[in-house]
């Protein structure tokens, strides 16, 4: 610690009065608050059956799983060990394909279903609150059923395949879109409205040269970020039959071909990631462009 | 505005259309290039889309049918009624939120310290922050019902699976968000303690938790939120909570339970979505979004 030069008296006494009171009036609220959070967690854990000592028993057996799953690959011939690893790749890389196309068009669906539907759920544009409410209220359902249960439901209906993972993801993705996309809407710079507005424009052209061109940017960017979510989701729809890698995973899981987990699992972690990254440069360039405008 | 005072609005501005013309020629003149480029992303934007309705056949013809059997279904589920299961449900919701907020919680604490050491400004070593951000990265990848594959195999069937693995996934997305929102903190409280003869750790502790805790929290709610949600569904696996006897009677066709349980989650997040907005707005002041 340099030396420091200390305070004149009554400053330091002054400082700390200050100090003493900003820092008295807040341990009270701190500790109820805490309390509130203990009891919540304590009564989570009763619904939640949390086992502490089950937990501390087994946690040897998720090492263990992981010691199981780990890639058989020796140090002796390591190629041919990770083309054994690998015995069907050219089966997952498609699998992979199809998830990532049913990611592709679950966004594309959903983000235009959405698209159309945030200018009639944004109170900046729609006066009337009848349709407004019926639009956010649409929106809230389709965001609110998970994905996974649409999937159930429209496999009942379409039977199997990567249709029901489509319309699940689009579904879904169209009430997560909706709501971002309006409270974007909500949040545009009225003025280009009025002008155009004034000089005696349609509801449809004001959307388009007023509010379109301020909200293109941010939309574009959401619909990757929702992107990248759905492709994870799309891995695992194959749980209910809906098309894509899942179902391969599922059986690899269930059957204990170790080996085939950890090489599906490293294929989706590495595809994920590669779009994680991808998507990113992507949306930076985008806001990037509009801070620069 | 009615309808015949827009016309006549639209007919005034039409008719000095050839003066502005000569008077704002930028504004008129079309960009060649760039609509080219974007004529061009279009095409391929709608040719990658078809070429996936071939390949998943999604003839008009199948999606009609089925449309049909969703509106038989529709009409199933009226009126929605929990035919006699509504304390089992209940008791199943109770489970899901609690997974839901002891998953959030755990994933929170634990993502904490680890987001300080993935943030640049606290750790400036670039290897500890590659390596921390990659690790975080693989966690947030999977998603969490193969967490919960996962969890089953370790501590057994049952809703504390599914808790671990939500707490699992969110470590990951807490790890990456917090560490994004410790970066963007302002620099000068630190800078202020340091100056006064702070420790490194003081700067941590009075310079940037301050700062940050409001922003970490808020994102913490929002996590309740939307893992209200994924725990509604990780009974898929049989991890607990509500997810089991949705599944259970969709495969049955038993719709008007399914509604019934449907209307829960609606009700029940809509609540959650209530309370946190109000606790996010008393954490961050009325400017929180």
């Amino acid at each position: 610690m340099r030396g420091l030069t200390p305070l004149p008296p009554e400053r330091e006494a002054a400082l700390s009065g200050l100090y003493a009171a900003a820092s008295g009036a807040a341990p009270g609220r701190t500790l109820a608050s805490f309390a509130v959070v203990a009891v919540l967690a304590l009564l989570a854990g009763l619904a939640a059956e949390v086992r502490p000592l089950v937990f501390a028993e087994n946690i040897g057996k998720f090492t263990a799983y992981l010691a199981q799953i780990w890639p058989p690959v020796g140090l002796e011939h390591p190629l041919e060990d990770v083309r054994a690893w690998y015995w069907g790749l050219p089966k997952w890389l498609a699998l992979l394909g199809e998830t990532v196309l049913i990611a592709y068009l679950g966004t594309l669906l959903g983000g235009l279903a959405g698209f159309t539907l945030s200018f009639v759920a944004a109170a900046n544009l729609v006066r009337s609150p009848v349709v407004r409410f019926v639009a956010k209220r649409f929106l809230e359902v389709c965001r609110t059923i998970p994905d996974v249960v649409f999937a159930l439901l429209f496999v009942i209906a379409f039977g199997l395949g990567p249709m029901v993972g489509v319309l699940a993801l689009a579904v879904h993705t169209t009430g997560a879109l909706g709501k971002l996309f309006s409270e974007v809407v909500e949040n545009i710079d009225m003025r280009p409205v009025e002008g155009l507005s004034a000089s005696g424009a349609s509801w449809i052209e004001t959307v388009r040269f007023a509010v379109l061109p301020q909200v293109l940017s941010n939309f574009a960017s959401y619909a990757l970020l929702r992107f990248e979510i759905n492709v994870r989701g799309a891995a695992v729809l194959g749980f209910v039959g809906a098309g894509g890698i899942g179902q391969e995973f599922l059986a690899a899981i269930r059957n204990f071909y170790y080996a085939d987990v950890s090489a599906i699992l490293g294929l989706i972690i590495l595809t994920v990631i590669c779009i994680d990254l991808a998507t990113e440069q992507v949306r930076h360039r985008l806001t990037g462009s509009e801070e620069a405008r | 505005m009615s309808a015949a005072r827009s016309e006549t609005l639209r007919a005034e501005a039409r008719a000095d259309l050839a003066r502005l013309r000569a008077r704002y020629p930028a504004q008129f003149r079309t960009d060649r290039a760039a609509r080219l480029r974007v004529v061009v992303i279009v095409c391929a934007v709608i040719g990658l889309a078809g070429f996936g309705a071939w390949q998943f056949e999604m003839s008009p013809a199948r999606i009609f049918n089925g449309l049909g059997r969703l509106g038989t279904f529709a009409v199933l589920m009226l009126p929605p009624s929990p035919e006699g299961q509504f304390w089992t449900f209940l008791h199943a919701l109770g489970e899901t939120l609690g997974i839901a907020f002891l998953g959030t919680l755990t994933a929170a604490i634990l993502a904490f310290p680890v987001a300080l050491l993935a943030a640049r400004n606290v750790v400036p070593n670039p290897f500890a922050h590659f390596a921390v951000r990659r690790g975080l990265d693989v966690m947030r990848s999977v998603d969490v019902l193969i967490w919960a594959l996962i969890w089953i195999n370790v501590v057994g069937l049952g809703p504390f699976a599914g808790m671990l693995a939500i707490a699992c996934s969110d470590f990951g997305a807490f790890g990456k968000l917090f560490s994004e929102a410790i970066e963007t903190c302002d620099r000068k409280p630190g800078e202020g303690v340091v100056a006064s003869g702070g420790s490194a750790l003081h700067r941590i502790r009075f310079g940037l938790i301050p700062g940050v805790l409001p922003v970490l929290a808020s994102q913490v709610l929002y996590f309740f939120e939307s893992n209200t949600r994924s725990a509604t569904i990780i009974g898929i696996v049989g991890a607990g909570g509500i997810g089991q006897y949705l599944t259970e009677l969709i495969r049955v066709l038993e719709l008007k339970q399914v509604a019934f349980l449907v209307l829960m989650i609606l009700a029940t997040v809509a609540a959650i979505d209530w309370v946190s907005t109000r606790l996010r707005r008393a954490i961050i002041g009325p400017a929180a979004r």
